[in-house]
């Protein structure tokens, strides 16, 4: 238990770096508000005008909206679902004891260090091309028709680009938890005559709700916001079955300069966001309690 | 050491950075190969203006756009000189966002007459020259001869779209990977809605009529997409809605299309043996019409410009003199062949008989280029300027959302009715946020 002094001590010394945060983050959100009520496009100088909640109006009504909305969750869904699965399974191999045990962990964990652009353009370019692509040369090698991934299946092809390189996270932190299983009553378990499936639900699971708590939430933070996949290969289409909250906002601000409106969208999004975080939190945080 | 003297330190810090770039150029450009060419020749220029240094930001053409836009609508200087296209010159000079280049113009030397007229009326705003051509482009089609030996087909100088659509199908054969045609789908007012729009002023098409009624929901647009859907899907390669220019090149030169309706640029690419596995088999033709009086092709360059305000305007003008003269022509024809100058800015490159010789696709670019019209662009009337693109600032924005729409009914996602109703759509609801129509 901390004493009143020291408590008092703490807060003092915590206070620049909490001001200083709170500045950073405080600033450029009443900036956006602010520009979110003002007509404002880059190309149109000098037409700067209060224009009450026209921009929410035209965003929210914007037929694009409500796809990207769904667009924005189902990559979130879509990649929770295979990186957990895909995670759970892969740490469960990992704990394996192999040959070549190192080299294996090394290479399941590589894509984690590969630039979201560049994992995103390989991806585009080497494999998911339907001319000079891997897939397609599978497709046609085995007398199938190529697919046209970031024509046909657009906003599937993104998933699978994002949870190949949140696959390893996942998988290092479940791991982990793991690792810190007890032995002993895995091998109690077992002698007591449960099988694999039984011992996996009743002891390594309970085990490992903590570790996909977290690899739930901090996911959903990153996924939210994911942009880069989608700049490189399919921009946002074809017409808007690819695009997310995020690259509704940026059409908005690059492609259109229209300030007003992206602000505005901005804040959609914050709120947004912020609704599915206090729901997560309720829903699973409960799990870091305690 | 006190606050003092750190403050202190700090200024005069800034102040010698500021004596030491008073002489640097800091030029912001596309990464074309004619501008890195460029940039490999600039000894040329500092051994003639041994005062200035140069500084380079080369960026991909959407990037580009972005930060050049952004730098000169927020005033914030970073460039001294920036690569911009014939859309953006005559809005930002109109908007006082530019300098005139009131001395290039009148240097007799630099001989502003000689460039080619329809480029130097889109750089001009009530008589002033607010940018520099760097290149300038039509576009044509580019064919297989060989291929169209093989299926007993000629192209004829000025074909049809119905003989283009003919011998697309006649010429595919997806077994070996061979398809009738390329065409630009990945969505971009400057990717598919160039090359769509351009050909729709073919059809008979047009963007907006007298009082800025979007046209999407005439029938000229309906032929226009239908042509082009069914076409692509017949004759074209898979993952169409995905090919921008780049991605087109590449296809060619590997020799896998047929024909190529593309930028007049892309000559000296698919011609050179060292990059084009079908260099000695192209020919060129005009882009195609349907006998309504205008042609599919459309009208580009690449210019050099000055922001308005910038404090180094005279070493500016210096450099945009060098990289935009006849002298700079002759030393790239020095240093790399004639083949490789830059294209479709003057007059006199189209008389020299050295270049018309090592250049098969001289004459096609220019009479490209000369056929396309600027200022009455489609069949109709219309209020607006250009002809692969709309000359208004709002078109950036509104040309990239039809484009996604287009986009997505040649990758078969929606129906072409269904993109042309959604374009109809976003189209008049942006052009009513913006207030128009405009008095």
């Amino acid at each position: 238990m901390a004493t009143t002094h020291t408590r008092s001590a703490a807060r003092l010394m915590m206070a620049p770096s909490v001001i200083l945060l709170l500045a950073w983050m405080i600033v450029p959100l009443c900036m956006t508000i602010y520009f979110s009520f003002l007509r404002y496009n880059l190309l149109m100088p000098g037409m700067e005008e209060f224009t009450g909640f026209l921009n929410y109006q035209f965003f929210l009504s914007d037929p694009a909206f409500f796809d990207a909305l769904i667009n924005t969750l189902l990559l979130v869904g879509g990649v929770l679902a295979i990186t957990v699965i895909g995670g759970m399974a892969f740490a469960l191999l990992l704990d394996q004891p192999i040959f070549g045990q190192g080299i294996v962990r090394i290479l399941v964990i590589a894509p984690f260090f590969v630039m979201p652009t560049v994992s995103a353009l390989v991806w585009k370019n080497m494999f998911m091309n339907p001319v000079n692509g891997l897939f397609a040369w599978i497709a046609r090698s085995l007398g199938f028709a190529p697919v046209d991934f970031l024509a046909a299946i657009p906003l599937i092809s993104v998933i699978i680009i994002v949870a190949w390189q949140w696959l390893p996270f996942a998988t290092l932190i479940m791991l982990t938890a793991l690792q810190s299983l007890d032995e002993e009553q895995k091998e109690a378990a077992e002698m007591d005559g449960a099988g694999f499936i039984p011992r996996f639900i009743y002891i390594v699971l309970p085990h490992m709700a903590r570790a996909i708590t977290v690899v739930i939430l901090i996911e959903t933070i990153f996924l939210l916001s994911v942009f880069a996949e989608i700049l490189v290969t399919t921009n946002g289409g074809p017409g808007t079955e690819s695009t997310n909250l995020t690259y509704l906002v940026y059409a908005q601000a690059l492609l259109q300069f229209d300030i007003g409106g992206a602000s505005a969208g901005g804040i959609v999004a914050v709120i947004l966001a912020n609704i599915v975080a206090i729901f997560l939190v309720r829903l699973i945080g409960k799990n870091l309690e305690a | 050491m006190t606050l003092k003297s750190i403050l202190l330190g700090a200024v005069s810090a800034l102040a010698l950075s500021g004596i030491a770039s008073a002489e640097t150029l800091t030029i912001a450009t596309v990464n074309n190969g004619d501008m890195i060419r460029m940039q490999k020749l600039t000894d040329d220029f500092k051994t003639k203006n041994p005062g200035i240094d140069l500084e380079w930001v080369t960026l991909e053409e959407n990037v580009l756009r972005q930060r050049v836009t952004t730098d000169i609508a927020t005033k914030s200087g970073q460039y001294d000189i920036m690569t911009i296209g014939i859309y953006e010159a005559p809005i930002w000079g109109k908007q006082g966002w530019l300098a005139p280049l009131d001395t290039l113009a009148a240097d007799k030397s630099y001989d502003a007459d000689d460039l080619l007229p329809p480029i130097r009326s889109g750089l001009t705003v009530d008589g002033k020259l607010y940018a520099a051509p760097f290149y300038g482009e039509s576009s044509m089609v580019m064919y297989r001869k060989d291929l169209f030996d093989k299926a007993g087909l000629k192209m004829p100088d000025a074909p049809t779209w119905d003989f283009i659509a003919d011998a697309a199908r006649k010429l595919t054969d997806k077994s070996s990977e061979t398809y009738g045609i390329c065409l630009r789908g990945k969505a971009g007012w400057g990717e598919n809605m160039a090359f769509l729009t351009a050909a729709s002023n073919s059809f008979g098409a047009r963007w907006f009529d007298e009082n800025w009624k979007p046209q999407f929901d005439q029938p000229e647009w309906k032929n226009t997409l239908d042509f082009y859907v069914k076409l692509m899907k017949d004759a074209g390669p898979p993952g169409a809605s995905s090919n921008g220019f780049n991605e087109n090149l590449a296809l060619f030169q590997t020799g896998k299309c047929g024909m190529w309706i593309d930028a007049t640029v892309a000559a000296s690419f698919v011609t050179n043996p060292k990059e084009s596995k079908v260099a000695d088999q192209v020919g060129f033709a005009l882009a195609p019409d349907n006998g309504l009086g205008k042609r599919g092709n459309w009208l580009w360059s690449w210019n050099l410009a000055i922001p308005a305000g910038s404090k180094k305007v005279e070493a500016a003008e210096k450099f945009i003199a060098w990289a935009t003269s006849k002298d700079y022509l002759n030393l790239v024809a020095e240093k790399e062949g004639w083949a490789n100058v830059p294209p479709g800015t003057r007059t006199s490159l189209y008389n020299n008989a050295e270049y018309t010789k090592a250049a098969p696709f001289a004459k096609m670019t220019l009479d490209s280029i000369n056929s396309a019209d600027p200022k009455q662009p489609t069949v109709k009337p219309v209020p607006y300027e250009g002809v692969q693109y709309v000359a208004i600032p709002e078109f950036q924005g509104i040309g990239t959302a039809v484009g996604q729409q287009f986009s997505a009914a040649l990758a078969g996602q929606v129906t072409v009715d269904q993109a042309l109703k959604n374009a109809q759509q976003l189209t008049e609801r942006e052009m009513a946020k913006a207030g128009y129509p405009k008095k």
